[in-house]
Order: C-alpha cells, then structure tokens, then sequence
C-alpha cells in the first residue's frame, strides 16, 4: 500500500524544516508508524520514493534508532528502563512482575495484542527510579502493587 | 543579587510561565540588551565569564563560539544546535530545564545565535521527552508572535528560524557530530574531526552545538555580567552548577547549587543522606562515563578542575550512588551493557 496522503502531507509540513529532503527521514518514518503501529519493508520503499532516496537508506535509518518499529506491536508499547539508576532501585522486581503478568518477556506482545514489552535506555527520571514509559506517558517510583494499578487502568480503557 | 538564576521561575508542579509571566519576571530584557551589542561583544562576554560548557565536556562556551567564521564572507547559512538529547544514564538536568522554563531557553538561543550569527536553530529533542514538545512549541510560537525570534527580531537587522527536532532514540545522538548526521536524516554515527562543527557542520555548514543548561546561563551573563556570574561559584569555573544524585539515598533529586559544591554536602544536605539500612559506597559524578570516586573523595568540589585531579570527571554533574547493597561488578556490567548496546548502534 502507498502512503496516504495524509501521511503525505504530514511530510510535507516536516520538509519545510530542512534543506533537503532527505533530513526529514526520520519524521517520516516516525509519521508512518504514528498511522499504521510499525514500518514495514513496503513502507521502507513507499518513504524512499517520496524522499527521493534509496529504500537502502531509509532502512539503514530505520534500524538504527530505536523506536522504529520492523515488526507489529501490540496496542500498546511498554518501554521498561534497565539504565544504571533504575537497576539500582528495582528493575529486576519491575521487570520479574511485568513479565509475569504480561506472560511474555522483552520483544514479546502479549497474547491479547494490548502489549509490547521492551527495553528502553536512561528515560530521564532517575531521582523517580525505577522509571516506565507506556507510549507517551512516563510512570515513575514503581513499584509491583503500582504496575498492577496502571496494567488495570490500560485494560479497562479498551 | 539572584543566586539561583536558571531555577528561579520553576516551581515543581506549576506549569512553565507564560510569554507573558516570563517577561514580567525579567524575561527577554537581556535579549534586548544584547541586540543592542556587536556580535563580537557578546561572545567576548560569554568568553570573560568563563562559562564551561554544561554537556560533559566543559569546553569554555565563549572560546568555541570564536572558531565560528565571522563576517560577510562567512559561508552562509549558519546554525546553532542545541543539544536536548539527555541520553546519559543518570542526567535528568536538562528535562528539568526544558520543562520548567522553555522561555529562558529560547531568550538563551536568541542571544547566542545572535553572537554566532546563525540563520537558523534546532532543537535536537530526545523522544523520551516529546511530552514536553508541545510546550516547547507553544513557546516558539509565543516567541514568534512578540519578534523574539523570525524576522528583524525587535527591529535589529537579525533575523532568526528557530526549528524543533524529535529525535527517535540512540545515545550516539548525543555525540556533537553524530547528532549532526541525525539532524541530517541519517545514522547517527560520529564524524571523524577535523574538520569541525564550527567550520563544517550541519550540511557542511558552520555550526554551534551547546547543550540546554549552558545555553539557559547566557541570558544572565548578559544582564548581570562577568564578575557576578563568578562570584556565584566557589571555585575558578564560574556560574551554579545543576547536580542530581540518584540511587539509594533519601531524596533523589536536583538542586541548582554554586560551581564547585563538595559531593559531601550535595549527598548530606541535599540528598537527606543514604536511605536507612544502606551505606556510601562510591559515587559516579556525572554519568555513565564518569569513573568512580569514593569515601575519601567526598570533599571533592564538585567542578571542572577539582573531579578531574581526583581522577574522575565533572560530566554532567549528575551523580549515581553506589551503596554496600549493590553488587559493584554487577553495577559495572550493566554500564557496559549500556555501552555495548548504543555505541555503535547496529
């Protein structure tokens, strides 16, 4: 499938920021996935024909920066930080709870497609450590009686 | 005279001021200032100030600035970046920063563009902070409308594009060069050196990249001056220093204290000392990257010169406890698992 045009035009807002096309790479992509969850290989080469790349290069960028995403994830994406700070105030406990109560480890969606569990560098709150992230929203001093609370809260909210 | 000037509108919990309650506190009286200075003049004194830079590296701010070529025959356009990519384990300071006040910021990108005489300024923000963004871009907007930044800023002949970028993750973004190459749309690998940012940067371009907290100092430089901005230090590297400790102690958190406070009074004063049932067994100053100090380091000054002749280094001043319960070598692995993991990036 093509990109829509609404993507397209999301594109053309962040192209006006650059010189060249190409420097908006990264935004499309990050647009692409806003729309459809992940970035397929067929995305790769759509984003390339619009930037006027290589689908090469935008699939070099793709699989570098993190939170591109290559596979399917589920509704919602968990990013666990396992970043010194956190590891020192908990993680192991943060990430043993997760997981049991997910049912899937790191790289795994849970079996009701509601979750994707992954690791996340340093978020940036470690005076509030251990620290999570689930999409956009950052969840800090956790705790497992905590994590059940927030689990519950995304459950309910579908 | 103020003593905590990049902190003093933040409140945690209030939301950032406003244009207008910004303006009211002081704000952008400095910028007004400054246009009224040569270029030159305002990286003399930024210069004279002897403001290091605030990203790790503590190069004097002002001495990088006069590598940019000046002039008409400068190779145009030319760019400013600064660097929001706070990826360093254990720094949370400049969130702090960006969240708290996005105006102090800007006025500081304003000014320092103006020294530099750059064309056009990025933010290079971080994902993990894109909640901030759309404050941040509020800002930019607010800042716009009233001539702070676009065309013929308050009349002067300068004009300015200030751009923000969301970044999607990768410690190497953190690197100057590398950065630029993200900046570019591309890996964010690291360039060799020469030739430098200065000279050839963001799209071969001349280029300046200074991280949030030394670009929040330069609004008071300029209206208070060289010899307050020292005096605010207890040692030769002038200005307050924002310091951070987590880890195992009663109050992790964030202060803005003089340049050169001892790691003593930080972890006791600040930091409510170590949690009950846990005791100080070494400390990384400023980062993943930083190398241990311990007991006997803790009357080390908390600045450029003194962290490093105790065999360590300032870094982002951001300082990670390691306490008599955490396993050392398991500490240690998981800083190399960091390193293993986003050095390279593949």
């Amino acid at each position: 499938m093509m990109l829509t045009e609404e993507e397209k035009e999301d594109i053309e807002v962040e192209l006006q920021r650059y010189k060249f096309k190409r420097a908006a790479c990264i935004e499309a992509l990050r647009i692409v996935q806003q729309h459809r969850g992940w970035v397929s290989d067929q995305n790769i080469k759509d984003t390339a024909e619009f930037l006027e790349m290589t689908p090469d290069e935008v699939d070099s960028v793709a699989t570098f920066y993190n939170l591109i995403y290559k596979k399917p994830v589920g509704k919602h994406v968990i990013l666990i930080c396992n970043s010194i700070s956190c590891w020192v105030t908990g993680y192991d406990l943060i990430y043993e709870h997760l997981k049991a109560r997910l049912g899937i480890d790191l790289g795994e969606t849970s079996s009701d497609g509601l979750f994707t569990l992954l690791p996340v560098a340093c978020l940036g709150a470690c005076d509030h450590a251990p620290a999570m992230m689930i999409d956009k929203e950052l969840y800090v001093d956790l705790n497992p009686q905590k994590i059940d609370e927030i689990l519950k809260e995304y459950r309910e909210r579908t | 005279m103020i003593k905590r000037p990049l902190t003093r509108n933040i409140q945690k919990g209030r939301e950032p001021l406003s244009l207008k309650e910004y303006e009211r506190a002081g704000g952008y009286q400095a910028l007004r200032k400054a246009l009224k200075m040569a270029p030159e003049e305002v990286t003399n004194l930024v210069k004279d100030s002897n403001l290091r830079g605030r990203g790790g590296a503590g190069f004097q701010t002002g001495k990088k600035w006069s590598f940019l070529p000046m002039g008409e025959d400068a190779p145009r356009p030319k760019y400013l970046v600064i660097n929001s990519d706070e990826m360093e384990p254990g720094t949370f300071k400049d969130r702090f920063l960006l969240e708290g006040d996005p105006h102090q910021l800007i006025e500081g990108i304003t000014i320092s563009a103006y020294a530099i005489q750059a064309d056009v300024a990025y933010i290079f923000l971080r994902w993990a902070y894109s909640p901030t963004a759309d404050q941040l871009n509020r800002a930019i907007a607010e800042a716009h409308d009233s001539n702070y930044l676009g065309r013929n800023i308050l009349g002067s002949e300068y004009s300015l594009r200030l751009h923000l970028h969301i970044s999607l993750g990768r410690y190497m973004c953190g690197e100057e060069t590398g950065l630029l190459n993200s900046l570019e749309g591309r890996r964010a690998i690291p360039r060799a050196k020469p030739p430098y940012p200065q000279v050839c940067g963001l799209w071969g371009k001349p280029t300046i990249v200074n991280n949030v907290e030394t670009i929040c100092n330069i609004p008071h430089i300029v209206n208070n001056g060289v010899e307050w901005f020292k005096g605010l230090s207890h040692t030769e590297d002038g200005g307050t220093k924002l310091y951070g400790i987590s880890g195992r102690v009663k109050k992790p958190g964030l202060w803005e204290l003089p340049m050169g406070t001892t790691i003593r009074e930080i972890l006791k004063e600040h930091a409510g000392g170590m949690l009950d049932g846990f005791k100080f067994r070494g400390v990384i100053p400023g980062g993943a990257s930083t190398e241990f100090l311990t007991e006997r380091h803790l009357d080390v000054r908390m600045d450029f010169e003194d962290v490093q002749k105790a065999g360590s280094r300032l870094g982002t001043g951001t300082m990670i406890i390691l306490d008599d319960r955490t396993c050392p070598v398991g500490f240690v692995h998981n800083l190399e698992d960091f390193f293993a993991r986003e050095s390279c990036g593949w």
